[in-house]
């Protein structure tokens, strides 16, 4: 087990992906896979706006659309988004506390693979007899109406990617709490390691509703229950209580970690210390706890009494006060900084009127009265794009161009970025900001077409107008990337400059062992001390060069999620008279699960050690970087 | 690191004060041994008594409660150092679970 970088052919580097525990290069893998799923995601919204171009058209059938929106907002939300974020946890967070990888490597690897075949199923769905079709929420008394298989994908779909998610969010838990470097205190750790920290929280206490939800789901569907069956004593309610009880902190899930990325970009480029850094982390903490409280604020035209909705509406409106404290921290980081407008910069300073647009329509719909004219229209659509693109997509692009440095050491062009910001930011308010006026004049959401005497025609035309300048802006990034592989001018430890934490302290991309000797830490912002002290090599270091353990690689947490994806066929077709194979695909899918979990468990894996001599054969090297080259 | 096992020698005043406290742990897991006991004979005598149900639900839930807080404390060392993560965890997560509960319960079937 050499630590030597060497050349390898194309057939050695998937398969160093497949069997990889390095938390670096399972980030790139997440972040591939969700920006593939981001894609597609991002195609199927294109195909929506072209239907809604102009009145009565026919370009999608009804049940094309239906299926159309679905899963535009399944694989935004689960496939897209949250993967492209854990990726950046992985990429960055176990830099900046200082450890060598995160607490469970195989299981980080388990959780990106189940992910991925979870996203996989759940995409197959289009060519094995139709999506889902039912809305991304899956509403029980639709989703039980469906004739086609599309709900049982999405069910069985979104469990085992769930599984994914679950063990990466209580991998990173006991990452943030076992492994900081020494000096690394709870109040030193960085903004993203914060909400990296709080958004896991949320993961492990918010997706177990959503799992029962699908398990009932599952078995309504599969085996004859009835849990949300009315007639036959269920209720058809209960499902929509346990999505949103999930729904509602997954949005937190999702604007967290979007919100560590810009406190990380507005230190960097104001050069400034985190304005109300404590204010800041509270505020983080307060947004996880009342992400729980506040679910049935999506239910206030369900008819759940006067009472319910005025304790949700106050609930929902409290929230807006940890949010503000953020928004005026960041604004008061910028106050007075040496400020750069560099592209992640840039995105962060969109992002703030962006957001806080999409915050105020928030405050609108939690006013319950106000909400039953809301409800339902174009006005919500709105509301959750503003929210979601203009705080998490834009975090996540800006992530892209910030971290992409560090992942893969070289520089995205900064003038491409600017390109694809202007025609992205440009396009989002032109798609969105429209359809709040198309939500008032009574637009209802989800709709496939509409008729030509109802006014909506221009806005209409105009919202799909902005969705193509943000396809521009995709399809620009999308060069960016090319040109900045095919090009490869390697960068150094620190190509912003200004970084302030431990990851810019290391070379880019980091060794796979990322700290020859673990730093030990001095305070918030730990290689900026170091910087300003003069100190050459960025740290101080807490222990003496010696050697260092490492795990080793398994194509085990493939196999056992191939397996889960084969049993999850098995048990999508089992109602199928016709189908007689499907009992024994279920046990052949779940014997190859079981059989690689009882080898794992019985072939004992110490892995392996570096030694002394290999790293400073490395550190003459300048740091061996067994990078994605 | 987390495997360092170097050895110590302990002066007699630190022996004296580990002595002590030992002891003292020990009276306290026999202490909340014994309340427990009580607790499931009161548990226990509230059944075969036959009081109304509607008494002895809420009753014996309290009684669960009381029993989980002192098998916590006394018996896995929910107070020693190190642990506060772990309890801050462990009271959120019940926290969380018994708002949503409690409000699911109201709403769907009050």
């Amino acid at each position: 087990m050499s630590s030597l970088a060497q050349k390898k052919g194309v057939g050695a580097i998937i398969w160093d992906y497949l069997t990889t525990v390095d938390h670096k290069k399972i980030a790139i893998l997440y972040l591939i896979s969700g920006g593939i799923f981001f894609l597609i995601g991002g195609l199927e919204a294109m195909l929506i706006r072209i239907q809604l171009m102009k009145a009565g058209n026919d370009f999608l059938s009804a049940g094309l659309y239906n299926e159309m929106i679905t899963m535009h907002g399944t694989t935004m939300i689960f496939l897209a988004a949250m993967p492209i974020l854990l990726g950046f946890m992985n990429a960055v967070m176990p830099l900046q506390i200082g450890a060598r990888d995160v607490a469970f490597p195989f299981l980080n690897s388990l959780g990106f693979w189940l992910f991925f075949f979870g996203g996989i199923f759940l995409n197959l769905s289009w060519f094995m007899g139709g999506a889902p079709d039912a809305g991304w929420t899956n509403y029980a008394s639709l989703a039980l109406a469906s004739e086609s298989h599309g709900i049982d994908f999405y069910a069985l779909g979104l469990t085992i990617s769930g599984f994914g998610t679950l063990i990466g969010g209580i991998n990173f838990l006991v990452t943030i709490i076992n492994m900081r470097a020494p000096g690394m205190t709870y109040m030193r750790m960085p903004l993203f390691t914060w909400t990296t920290f709080v958004a896991s929280a949320l993961i492990l206490l918010a997706f177990p509703p959503l799992t029962v939800g699908l398990f009932f789901m599952i078995f309504d569907r599969m085996f004859g229950a009835n849990f949300f069956v009315v007639e036959m004593g269920g209720n058809t309610i209960i499902w929509e209580h346990l999505f949103w009880i999930f729904g509602h902190p997954e949005v937190y899930i999702l604007i967290l970690p979007a919100f560590g990325i810009f406190s990380e970009i507005f230190a960097i480029f104001s050069r400034k210390r985190l304005f109300g850094y404590t204010a800041l982390v509270f505020a983080t903490i307060l947004i996880g706890f009342y992400g729980f409280m506040v679910w049935a604020h999506h239910m206030f035209t369900v008819g759940l009494g006067p009472t319910a909705n005025a304790v949700f509406a106050l609930a929902t409106m409290i929230i807006a006060v940890p949010t503000g404290i953020k928004i005026f921290n960041w604004l008061l980081t910028i106050w007075g900084g040496s400020i750069k407008f560099t592209v992640p910069m840039v995105y962060a300073v969109a992002f703030i009127p962006s957001f806080v647009a999409g915050g105020v329509t928030g405050v609108m719909q939690a006013i319950a009265p106000l909400d039953y004219q809301l409800h339902d229209s174009y006005f919500i659509v709105a509301h959750f794009h503003y929210v979601i693109v203009g705080g998490v997509v834009l975090a996540i692009l800006a992530g892209v161009h910030l971290y992409w440095p560090k992942m893969f050491g070289t520089m995205l062009s900064e003038k491409l970025g600017m390109v694809t910001f202007w025609f992205f930011f440009i396009g989002f308010h032109l798609t969105f900001f429209i359809q709040h006026f198309l939500g008032l004049l009574g637009m209802p959401r989800r709709v496939y077409t509409f008729g030509a005497d109802q006014g909506w025609d221009l806005f209409n035309a105009i919202s799909s107008a902005g969705a193509l300048l943000m396809a521009i802006g995709v399809i620009v990034l999308l060069v960016n990337v090319v040109i900045t592989t095919v090009k490869n001018v390697r960068v150094g430890n620190d190509p912003w400059e200004d970084g302030r934490t431990l990851e810019w302290a290391i070379p880019s991309p980091p060794p796979f062992y990322n700290f020859a000797q673990t730093p030990l830490v001095r305070g918030l912002d730990t290689y900026w001390i170091e910087k300003m002290e003069g100190n050459k090599k960025g740290m101080v270091y807490a222990e003496p060069l010696g050697d260092i353990h490492m795990p080793n690689g398994s194509i085990i947490p493939f196999i056992m999620s191939f397996g889960m994806f084969v049993a999850s066929f098995g048990a999508l077709y089992f109602q199928d008279d016709s189908k007689p194979w499907t009992l024994a695909v279920l046990i052949i899918g779940l014997a190859i699960l079981f059989g690689s979990m009882l080898v794992r468990s019985l072939k004992d894996d110490l892995g392996f050690h570096i030694t002394k001599e290999e790293l400073m054969e490395d550190l003459k090297k300048g740091g061996n970087t067994d990078g994605s080259k | 690191m987390a495997h360092d096992t170097t050895e110590k020698i302990r002066s007699h005043a630190e022996h004296d004060f580990l002595k002590r406290k030992r002891s003292a742990e020990m009276r306290h897991q026999l202490t909340s041994f014994a309340i427990m006991i009580f607790l499931t004979l009161i548990a226990f005598t509230m059944v075969a008594a036959g009081f109304s149900t509607y008494l002895i639900v809420p009753i014996i839930l309290l009684l669960a409660g009381v029993q989980v807080v002192l098998q916590l404390y006394h018996f896995m060392h929910l107070s020693n150092k190190g642990h506060g993560m772990v309890a801050f965890f462990m009271f959120s997560g019940i926290f969380v679970a018994f708002i949503t509960v409690l409000a699911l319960v109201t709403i769907v079937w009050w």
